[in-house]
């Protein structure tokens, strides 16, 4: 079992490296954003936080979003319509170690793109590191797990490989905006901050921003890693149900 | 010992019976054609019989397994050629059989697959730059490279031209010399003549006739003789051509008229099918 959930592993690695796709919109694009974004603003305080700090934070949420939810999302549903799953699914490789090393292989990419940020973060822009490491990783690997199961979901609900970029930006790339990747929600409308109370991002925001500022004496927002647990036993419930190994489309 | 049993298997989709009691037995080491139309149920039967879909009812036994309930112990003996190609574009043809083999606990050899299956040029290629033919090969290597005891081939020469066509014939007859069980399905009826020892022609759901090809073609009146009279065309069919022929040319030469377009040619799987799918329509 361990020597084939590897051997899947090292193939999933491969595969996600030799995909231009994964490798620049889910790896390159949230290091981009930052050095843009923090060449910009980095000097600028968001809510009393020196801004390459917040937007490091940020953008390093934003990271696990993009990898493991769209880019998981997007990657599967292609696997799927274009009938690679339903061959896996006529191997002897159980369905678990497939989808288990998919899953590890996409936290493997998102470690490396937050080692990367924040190194960029740093040593280029001049950002704090994270002043309570156990926790910032804590909330990491929870977010991770939980965009993880969601972007499974998400499969579920796309029906075709044509429209899953569409639909699955359609979801992401508001809700980076209404909880705040980029900027501060508080000058936002009273409805776009009630979406935005609502969506498992504004939490690992929050948490991902508290562990960076936050010293030793932190005191762990609790509820807002159970709101992002609660969102990640969501998505793996309809995942169980809705997750499909043959193309919807024929 | 047989590799597949099937007896009274069912299956229905929504209020669309697509399976309507279905009985074959296909042995160990032979080919076994499944025929019949689009629509008559050939791939609907495959799927079950890889564990692909459930049945409704019936009894289903391949390699002495429910394909149902087996899990990965009976799919290391299948091998499975899907009616789609599908694999990872950005791996290469190596790396692609490394990954399966690697998926399987007795593999073959990776250069013997890439040999038997014709692909030595392309072993280094990038999937996304295979041609249709090529990918189609590669989608037979993916089957065998486990090693399988029985092989599944789902219209496995759909879309190729007549040259593939027959070194996938050459293929397939390698496959059932070393000993493997073959369940084919196939739109062309010389491939079945060819290849299988034994077929059965599906339509609506159930089997309309079954035997090997020469069994198929036992009952038929032998030999069809056909010509144009008058820009009309003639066909006449014969258990004694021998003699009917006789009487045929000698009224020719007698009267002064030619025979034209004169064709004499056996009855073939193919007739037989058109008969039985399309009658009683």
């Amino acid at each position: 079992m361990t020597r084939l959930f590897v051997h899947e592993l090292r193939a999933q690695q491969l595969l996600f490296w030799r995909s231009r796709e994964s490798a620049f919109f889910t790896f390159l694009l949230p290091i981009i954003f930052l050095v843009l974004l923090g060449s910009v603003y980095g000097d600028e305080q968001f809510n009393g936080i020196n801004g390459s700090t917040y937007l490091l934070a940020g953008l390093i949420g934003y990271g696990v979003v993009a990898t493991a939810f769209a880019g998981l999302a997007i990657t599967l549903v292609v696997r799927r319509e274009s009938g690679v799953l339903k061959r896996v699914r006529g191997t002897p490789l159980p369905a678990s170690v497939y989808l288990s090393a998919v899953i590890v292989s996409t936290l493997i990419v998102i470690a490396l793109e937050v080692v990367t940020q924040l190194l960029i973060g740093t040593y280029v822009l001049d950002a704090s590191w994270p002043q309570s490491p156990a926790a910032f990783v804590l909330v990491l690997v929870v977010g991770a797990a939980a965009f993880a199961a969601l972007g499974l979901a998400l499969t579920g609900l796309v029906r075709s490989a044509d429209g899953s970029s569409a639909v699955v930006n359609a979801i992401y790339l508001p809700m980076t905006f209404i909880s705040g990747v980029f900027f501060s929600t508080e000058g936002m409308p009273a409805f776009l901050r009630a979406i935005g109370d609502v969506l498992p991002l504004t939490y690992l925001l929050r948490l991902s921003r508290e562990t960076f500022v936050a010293g030793d004496g932190l005191d762990m927002p609790w509820g807002s890693l159970a709101a992002i647990v609660v969102w990640g036993i969501v998505g793996f419930l309809v995942a169980v149900r809705m997750f499909k190994w043959e193309p919807r489309e024929v | 010992m047989s590799a597949i049993e099937v007896s009274g298997l069912e299956k229905r989709y929504g209020s669309f019976q697509a399976l309507n009691g279905i009985d074959f037995r296909h042995e160990e080491g032979e080919v076994f054609a499944l025929l019949g139309p689009n629509g008559a149920g050939k791939t609907t039967t495959v799927e079950i019989l890889e564990g692909y879909r459930k049945r409704d009812g019936g009894q289903v036994r391949v390699l002495g397994e429910d394909p149902g309930r087996a899990g990965p112990a009976f799919r290391a003996r299948i091998g499975i050629v899907l009616q789609s190609s599908a694999v990872y574009p950005t791996l290469s043809v190596q790396e692609i059989l490394d990954l399966f083999a690697g998926y399987y606990p007795h593999p073959r050899d990776r250069s013997e697959v890439i040999e038997l299956v014709g692909l030595g040029e392309k072993a280094g290629a990038r999937v996304r730059t295979l041609s249709g033919g090529q990918l189609r090969r590669l989608d037979l290597g993916l089957a065998l490279v486990g090693d399988p005891e029985l092989v599944f081939l789902d219209e496995p020469t759909t879309g190729f031209d007549p040259g593939a066509r027959r070194q996938a014939w050459e293929t397939i007859r390698g496959l059932r010399t070393l000993g493997k069980s073959i369940l084919l399905t196939t739109h062309y009826m010389e491939e079945a003549q060819k290849l299988a020892d034994r077929v059965a022609i599906l339509r609506d759901g159930r089997i309309v006739a079954t035997g090997t090809p020469a069994e198929l073609l036992a009952g038929e009146s032998g030999v069809e003789i056909s010509y144009r009279l008058n820009g009309e065309e003639v066909v006449l069919r014969t258990p004694e051509p021998t003699r009917v022929l006789h009487e045929l040319t000698a009224k020719a030469l007698a009267e002064g008229f030619e025979l034209e377009r004169l064709q004499v040619r056996p009855r073939t799987l193919e007739d037989v099918y058109l008969e039985v799918t399309e009658d009683e329509a």
